[in-house]
């Protein structure tokens, strides 16, 4: 119970944490899918506060993890160019594609800018007529909005030297993916919070329904996650599969529609390979075609960029929950935060960085995952 | 980079392109963000913001919450940008 006294209400979580004892009769795999649920699992030792055999493993929720290496490239072909202001959140900075990470290409001369919002770049735009600037749009569904209303306003008011690199990816889809795997360890999920602050949980409902998983949506903070795990748990015991909402005071069923009906005007859903785990059918936006003056991989002709990943990074498996970042031999040898390997290595929102994080790849070797 | 981050408006104009802005203090950090998503939000309230952009609304409760474990999980680097010049040259020089 070392854990428990870190937390700020600890009645409250001891009392969710004997409820889940009494609670669970057998073993249960369940999977939370935001980064930041991880980073906040793994800092307060949620997991270990769990009954022997209940375990939690780390979903695809970091989307600078998910980008592809191929999408990377295609980034670092437009921001090696002469003419182009490159934006960027400053998380994907560090990641590594084929040959170099975005600070390389900046320290050898290319204009690669930090902003704090899509909406910064317009200003960046209009400030640099001669130049043509480039934000680099990830995301899953809580980045989408900002994303929709940069190229919204950039159409609307005709700012021409504008264009996104859309690389956003959804989350239902790629809960499918998991579940239809036959690798697949997953029966219950901690739905990510934010992300159904925008979409809300609708969506959510027949994915429940089709495999018959339990889906909680639930926030990062240690409470929210505990009383997200006993709510999964419990369905599961009972031999309910439906959406619950741990979260109200942020979530509503609906999302919120406002943001939702300018993403729908502004993307379409498309195939998105996902870094790692391969292509996953209608599981990332493109941009509508209304919207193509904006679209930076038709404008700098990169759509012909196609990169093999390399074999030795089991980033694919960990964001699939089927194995985790102990079970890599690199995992705090080859690979750590200041020379990742792959992308779960390169956030800090990743699972292996928030392991790495913690301290957990100074402790002795754990089983591997029974599947893997 | 999924998480969002409440913060209490201070002020709400129009920018120079009719966007309904904005000025919002993120515990001492005050920074522009953009209400198109929250038409309802007035002065005083406290919104969710991701990337720039409202999302929600939170009560003052939930969010000085909802703050505090953000800055515990040291998940705030969204509002102060690092140096991206000092990053580079550190970078440039690393083997």
């Amino acid at each position: 119970m070392k854990y428990l006294d870190e937390y700020r209400q600890e009645p409250l979580a001891k009392k969710l944490v004997e409820e889940i004892k009494r609670v669970v009769t057998k073993p249960w795999v369940l999977m939370e899918v935001c980064g930041g649920q991880t980073h906040s699992i793994v800092k307060y030792g949620i997991d270990r506060l769990l009954p022997e055999g209940v375990e939690l493993v780390h979903g695809p929720g970091c989307p600078v993890c998910v980008t592809s290496l191929e999408m990377i490239d295609k980034a670092h072909a437009i921001a090696r160019r002469p003419e182009v202001i490159f934006c960027s959140f400053g998380d994907m900075l560090r990641v590594p594609g084929s040959d170099a990470d975005l600070l390389v290409l900046k320290s050898r001369g290319a204009d690669i800018r930090i902003v704090y919002s899509p909406l910064d770049c317009l200003k960046i735009a209009r400030e640099n007529p001669a130049k043509k600037v480039v934000f680099f749009a990830i995301g899953f569904e809580t980045t989408a909005p900002a994303n929709a209303l940069a190229v919204w306003e950039a159409h609307k008011q005709g700012v021409k030297n504008f264009s996104v690199l859309v690389s956003h990816v959804l989350v239902p889809p790629s809960i499918a993916s998991i579940l239809q795997s036959p690798l697949n360890r997953v029966q219950g999920f901690l739905g990510p919070g934010h992300v159904c602050a925008v979409m809300g949980y609708r969506e959510y409902e027949p994915l429940a329904a089709r495999f018959r998983v339990p889906i909680v949506i639930t926030g990062f903070e240690p409470l929210d996650l505990l009383e997200g795990t006993l709510m999964t748990l419990r369905q599961l015991e009972a031999g309910r599969a439906e959406v619950e909402n741990q979260y109200p005071r942020i979530v509503k069923r609906e999302g919120n529609r406002v943001a939702m009906d300018t993403v729908n005007k502004v993307f379409e859903v498309c195939d998105r390979k996902w870094r790692g785990v391969g292509s996953i059918p209608k599981s990332g936006y493109k941009l509508r075609w209304d919207f193509r003056d904006h679209d930076a991989e038709r404008l700098f002709e990169v759509k012909n960029i196609d990169t093999q990943e390399p074999a030795d990074c089991i980033s694919g498996l960990v964001l699939r929950g089927v194995k985790k970042p102990h079970d890599c031999p690199a995992f705090g040898k080859k690979c750590k935060p200041e020379h990742p390997l792959g992308a779960t290595m390169v956030s800090a929102e990743g699972a292996c960085a928030a392991y790495y994080a913690y301290g957990r790849h100074l402790e002795p070797k754990r089983p591997a995952a029974a599947a893997a | 980079m999924c998480l969002a981050i409440p913060g209490k408006v201070i002020e709400i104009a129009n920018d120079a392109e009719g966007l309904r802005m904005a000025r919002t203090n993120f515990g001492g950090v005050v920074k522009q963000i953009c209400l198109t998503y929250m038409p309802e939000v007035q002065v005083g309230d406290y919104v969710l913001v991701h990337v720039g952009v409202a999302i929600g609304k939170v009560d003052e409760a939930e969010a000085e919450r909802t703050y505090k474990a953000l800055e515990e999980l040291g998940q705030l680097e969204e509002l102060e940008p690092p140096d991206i010049e000092a990053l580079a040259r550190e970078r440039g020089n690393s083997p």
